[in-house]
């Protein structure tokens, strides 16, 4: 694996893509948040704690988070019909696993904490700004929260690793080994709340994507902190 | 040698002071030497509590809180109410200060009527409210404005200082339930309104000091160029 | 939580006084503003704001089989979604009918104004024509996401490119764009809603006006005063003197919409 590998947009292997990040951008919702690597740009909105309906539901032992990740139909080329899919539901639940560990969720029994998640355009990634921005959107509307939590994918293209993984590295590259996709999440201090791969890996570079990850992980924190930080400009 | 903490904007995670004379106050929690903030908000300290004061979040009811709810629904024994928290709130027959019959609930307080309340009670089953005591019952006349329930504070001001001034500048009667639901008469509706400009601007200044004299600068301006 | 009944009395009295909340007159819009390029993966997209409302419309092309009683003409698919994001009153679920409403008047709006000119979306008579698509999200609601939705579709079209659609393979290139825009007919097409509160009506309502009007009718008209299309929603009724003053009103806005339009590039 090359430290000077030269990737399609120019990027070095281990540089994200420029990011963005704001609070507060739905007025409407108790706490909201916008958050883009490059061209893939994703909001979140948070309402709650409020009780949950229908009260079957209501768990008394903690309260339930409770995600929902869509893609606006025309965030993508080929357009997206509107309406729930399998793969939309899936990464509403992962998306709730990659943030409810941080949450003092036990602190409101019976209630929902709904957080609702759009991608606007999609350049690869999306589950990591969704996750980002959601992350942001909790804080913002108040909720109590041990740490923040931050999200980005590795790749791997052929034998080369690559942090922040663009469209071409997701979806067009088919070289060699093709491409492997691993989204990560981390909280601030370091632990793991989300994973997946799809591709072919040894465990060797496994290890070595995860503490690029991690690495990565930290720049975004960066931006996530300086958006609430700014909250009040 | 202890360093006052400033005032700043903090994120849940991060470490607001460090030092064993620390105490952690609310929104935060102790970590060996370190108080870490539990929520998004504004760090203060004093006399070495550290605590984060929540700029966002929906209404936490207090027992002793004056709040402005809507009526949403009647039960065989008592009035439901949307105070704008998580949970609804309770107003039971026996709470009110006068004989209800069952039957009779509506005339008192229907669907869609707001009523100012204290709060008596938090606990699992919800929000207990009673309205005997002065001042207590239906709202009638006047518009409700609602607000961030976190800025209420601000609003009233220390010893009512912030309110009193808006007050004395509009002519108006305002009373500022601690749910973020305020009450506003006035003679004319443009004073209701200029009441609603006026809390609108606390609320967005919210986090500057001296808050009080910017405001009254701010009244100043505005009924400077007033054409009357 | 819905308007209070109070605030709701309060909002009537002041319209008799010919005034608003936030300052406005009866026949005022609020600030209308329109982004373009909010997704670069359509055809076209454009961000509307009227006040704190705020919308995002997309479109996409794509190429398909023409309906058999129109061979020679290209089709549209008008969509709405309440997004639950955009207001703790839409809930997660399939589409309910504020949403379906907002998606059938926005269609009817553009398709009954023949806007787009469907008979230059054939690529082979009978058997390939051109779909256009568009997609309307409320990001945030306070009021009047029907205008919103209805200058956002206008605008949208106007801006979209025909992506390059590759004969030989039959295929659609997407991500490669022509010069060429959406052919539409000369002119704008304007969407004014007329809301009535109490004895009065207005334009542009936020959420605690929209709360209080028992009626309103939404009218699609061209600059040149032409209606194509119109429809009455709520349970108040009308006159016909209520009804040609709403016609008049609705007359008498439109520049104010047409004139944001125009400055769309």
């Amino acid at each position: 694996m090359a430290k000077d590998y030269k990737r399609d947009d120019g990027r070095k292997f281990d540089e994200l893509r420029e990011m963005k990040a704001k609070v507060g951008v739905v007025d409407n919702a108790d706490g909201s948040a916008m958050f883009s690597f490059g061209d893939t740009v994703a909001i979140a909105a948070v309402y709650g704690p409020k009780k949950m309906h229908p009260q079957h539901q209501q768990n008394p032992e903690k309260g339930t988070l409770r995600c929902n990740y869509n893609m606006v139909s025309f965030s993508v080329e080929d357009r997206i019909r509107p309406g729930p899919s399998r793969r939309s539901t899936e990464i509403s639940k992962v998306t709730e696993w990659a943030l409810e560990p941080v949450l003092m969720i036990k602190d409101y029994p019976n209630m929902v904490i709904d957080v609702h998640i759009s991608i606007i355009q999609a350049s690869a990634s999306t589950r990591c700004a969704g996750i980002n921005a959601a992350a942001l959107a909790l804080a913002h509307a108040g909720i109590p929260m041990k740490n923040l939590v931050s999200s980005l994918s590795v790749g791997k293209i052929d034998k080369q690793l690559v942090v922040d993984v663009n469209k071409f590295e997701d979806s067009v590259f088919d070289e060699g080994e093709g491409a492997t996709d691993i989204p990560f999440t981390f909280t601030g201090d370091g632990k793991i709340t989300h994973l997946q791969l799809d591709g072919k890996i040894s465990k060797d570079q496994f290890m070595e994507a995860m503490n690029l990850a991690k690495e990565g992980a930290k720049k975004v924190y960066e931006v996530q902190k300086k958006a609430l930080k700014e909250s009040l400009n | 040698m202890a360093k006052e903490i400033e005032r700043q904007v903090v994120i849940p995670g991060e470490v607001i002071a460090k030092g064993n004379n620390y105490l952690p106050g609310e929104g935060t929690e102790k970590n060996g030497d370190e108080i870490v903030a539990l929520r998004y908000g504004l760090s203060e300290e004093s006399n070495k509590l550290v605590k984060v004061i929540a700029l966002s979040g929906v209404y936490q009811p207090r027992r002793g809180n004056t709040v402005i709810g809507k009526v949403e629904g009647l039960t065989f024994n008592g009035w439901i109410l949307n105070v704008g928290a998580s949970e609804n709130a309770f107003l039971p027959l026996s709470e009110v200060p006068r004989f209800v019959a069952k039957g009779e609930l509506a005339d008192v307080f229907d669907i869609g009527d707001l009523v100012m309340g204290k709060i008596v009670g938090v606990n699992g089953r919800g929000i207990d409210i009673t309205v005997k005591a002065r001042g207590l019952g239906r709202v009638d006349g006047g518009m409700i404005m609602e607000v961030n329930p976190n800025k209420v504070p601000r609003i009233i001001g220390k010893e009512g200082s912030m309110i009193s001034l808006i007050k004395n500048e509009t002519g108006c009667n305002i009373t500022v339930g601690q749910n973020g639901f305020v009450w506003i008469q006035g003679k004319k509706v443009e004073d209701e309104l200029f009441v609603r400009k006026a809390i609108n601007f606390v609320s967005e200044k919210s986090y500057l000091q001296g808050l009080t004299e910017e405001v009254q600068k701010w009244f100043d301006k505005e009924k400077g160029g007033k054409k009357k | 939580m819905k308007t209070t009944k109070i605030t709701g009395e309060r909002i009537k009295q002041y319209l008799e006084e010919g005034k608003r909340f936030d300052g406005r007159k009866l026949d005022e819009f609020r600030d209308i503003t329109i982004e373009t390029g909010v997704s670069n993966q359509a055809e076209g997209s454009v961000r509307v704001k009227l006040g704190k409302t705020e919308v995002i419309v997309g479109i996409k092309m794509n190429v398909g089989t023409p309906y058999p009683d129109s061979p020679n003409k290209g089709n549209m698919m008008v969509t709405a979604e309440l997004l639950p994001l955009s207001s703790k009153r839409f809930e997660y679920g399939p589409p309910r009918f504020p949403a379906i409403e907002l998606g059938r008047l926005t269609d009817r709006f553009i398709r009954e104004s023949n806007f787009i000119d469907f008979e230059k979306l054939c690529i082979k008579e009978g058997e390939k024509v051109w779909t256009v698509f568009i997609d309307v999200y409320s990001i945030n609601h306070d009021g009047n996401l029907l205008d919103a939705a209805g200058i956002g579709a206008v605008a949208a079209l106007m801006i979209a490119k025909m992506p390059e659609y590759d004969e030989k393979e039959e295929k659609v290139l997407f991500g490669k764009f022509t010069k060429t825009n959406i052919p539409l007919k000369k002119g704008l097409i304007i969407p004014t809603t007329i809301y009535m509160v109490g004895k009065n009506i207005i334009v542009d309502p936020t959420l605690e006006e929209e709360d209080v009007s028992g009626g309103r009718v939404t009218i699609g008209a061209t600059e040149s005063g032409v209606i194509n299309s119109m429809q009455k929603g709520g349970l108040d009724t009308l006159s016909p003197e209520e009804m040609e003053n709403i016609l008049d009103l609705s007359e008498k806005v439109r520049k104010q919409v047409s004139s944001a339009l125009g400055k769309v590039k």
